[in-house]
């Protein structure tokens, strides 16, 4: 976690929800969203309390359509099924609505993410048999990350988790490259959007390396900078994010508490 | 024809040593009274196989009921790690686990397969990860009518498959609904079935959404009220969110953890 994470840093809000409020900004109305539990599903029920009603929420449990009065705290809570649309084996989940490409965007998180997007959440050390820290693994997201149209990752930054290549690609984002996921068949465009605590990397779209393009407000370039594990490219027009609104604020502050 | 039968009983009739057996649920209807009966009657060398292994499995692991673990997805959903997993992986305590390592998609399709009787599963799966190097059971295969490259995954055949369901009449057959996960496919795919239930009922009424497996391909049905807990019953029992936090502390060192499982002793 960055220091920056849980205190804060502007009047008012803190960093986590500054980063929770830019995820939610990410997803437009009527989309339909694969939501991972934990930041990506606050996000996603805060862009469904604000400016997307309709956004259609898919939990890999086989939850199509939930709309939760209160959040989850795992992906299989019981209000998930009581107010979706259709509820349906995990099979079903993965094989007729992930694979095919219906999902619009897939909301992912990562323990490591490196500047090409690829995502561990697998093992920290380079060997799998002896790992410094074992994760817990894959779930979804491998065929999440390959199937959805787009793919938002929303996730800490710091030193650590910003890494120049990550200990082990759970999940692809840009390979090597740009065209390593033509090159393999991957349908989806993979990760388009990384949303942190200090601002918003966007894929450049020559190299499809991750590449700073907004600071959120109060942090300085330079925490941007030090809390990367490469040399962080900056568009040239970087531009800052809006601060949260009353609206979005209230609206969070009812989820989470 | 299901035999409705103590827990106790119907646990030793499903579940020996040296089984590949699956304790499935996703998050919901996860069967943790027959897992604490399973290390109560302490089985050894258990391939445990299970798409999320959350807390259930730590505490199987922890009691060293495993020797191998096949699934996608280790955590306490919303907490955060499952340390006796940890322990396990990273210092052999209390017995080294072996681990064979998928994604969700993957997991389900291997059920999938094993449940229709084929050998393999065909999926868009792993492109472009890691987990085919260290997993032996991810394979590319050639589409015969497009050429296409896919992933195959084989069947994932088990001695045993235990669930829980809301309820059983009482001829053995079984009623669940709310998330339903792969426990159908993990019974279909198994040699022998446990099912618990929160009541046995005399006639099953129809309920929207609601999976009926019948008496036929389940070899137990056991009575136990609250067996899911902490994970839930939809429409008897809420998760136990509180219980998932605890988990934490409990499990966090091995201490703490023996004396959790004095309990089972």
């Amino acid at each position: 976690m960055s220091e920056l994470a849980s205190e804060s840093f502007h009047s008012g809000y803190t960093a986590d929800e500054m980063m929770t409020v830019a995820a939610s900004r990410a997803l437009r109305d009527r989309a339909v969203c694969f939501v991972g539990i934990g930041l990506p599903s606050t996000a996603a029920n805060l862009a469904r309390r604000t400016h997307a009603p309709d956004l259609v929420l898919i939990y890999e449990s086989g939850t199509i359509g939930s709309k939760p009065a209160t959040l989850p705290l795992s992906i299989g809570d019981g209000v998930l099924a009581e107010s979706a649309d259709s509820v349906i084996s995990v099979p079903e989940v993965f094989n007729y609505w992930l694979q095919p490409g219906r999902v619009d965007v897939g909301f992912l998180g990562a323990a490591q993410l490196d500047k090409f997007g690829n995502i561990n959440t697998t093992v920290i050390g380079s060997d799998y048999r002896h790992p410094k820290v074992r994760l817990p693994g894959a779930g979804g997201a491998p065929e999440i990350a390959a199937s959805c149209r787009e793919v938002v990752v929303v996730v800490r930054q710091t030193e650590r988790a910003f890494v120049d290549r990550v200990d082990f690609v759970t999940s692809m984002g840009f390979g090597r490259g740009a065209g390593d996921r033509e090159k393999l068949g991957l349908t989806g465009a993979g990760p388009q959007l990384v949303i942190t605590d200090l601002g918003v990397l966007r894929p450049d779209p020559r190299t499809c390396e991750l590449t700073l393009t907004q600071l959120h407000p109060g942090v300085e370039l330079e925490t941007a900078l030090a809390n990367t594990g490469w040399d962080l490219r900056v568009a040239d027009d970087l531009a800052r994010t809006a601060p949260p609104t009353d609206q979005e604020l209230v609206a969070l502050r009812e989820l989470t508490t | 024809m299901a035999t409705i039968a103590p827990l106790a009983q119907a646990v030793s009739e499903v579940v020996h040593d040296g089984d590949t057996v699956a304790f499935e649920g996703f998050t919901h209807l996860i069967p943790f009274a027959a897992g604490h009966e399973v290390i109560r009657q302490r089985r050894r060398d258990l391939t445990l196989v299970r798409m999320t292994p959350d807390v259930i499995y730590d505490q199987l692991i922890g009691a060293g009921c495993a020797r191998k673990l096949v699934f996608s997805w280790g955590g306490n959903p919303g907490v955060g790690s499952l340390h006796r997993f940890r322990d396990a992986v990273g210092n052999g305590w209390p017995v080294p686990l072996e681990l064979e390592e998928h994604s969700h998609a993957g997991m389900a399709n291997r059920y999938v397969a094993a449940a229709s009787g084929l050998p393999f599963a065909v999926l868009r799966g792993y492109v472009g990860t890691d987990l085919p190097e260290q997993t032996g059971t991810i394979a590319p295969i050639t589409c015969p009518f497009t050429g296409e490259v896919l992933t195959a995954v084989p069947a994932l055949k088990l001695d045993a498959a235990v669930i829980h369901a809301q309820r059983a009449d009482r001829k053995g057959n079984v009623q669940l609904w709310g998330i339903t996960g792969v426990q159908k496919e993990a019974v279909l795919a198994a040699t022998r079935s446990l099912v618990t239930v929160e009541e046995i009922v005399d006639e099953l009424a129809p309920r929207p959404g609601a999976i009926v497996l019948p008496s036929w391909v389940i070899d137990y049905v056991a009575e136990v009220p609250g067996g899911a807990h902490p994970s839930y019953a939809h429409d008897y029992s809420v998760r136990d969110n509180d219980f998932y936090r605890e988990w934490d502390a409990i499990s966090k060192d091995r201490e703490s953890f023996g004396a959790w499982l004095e309990g089972f002793s």
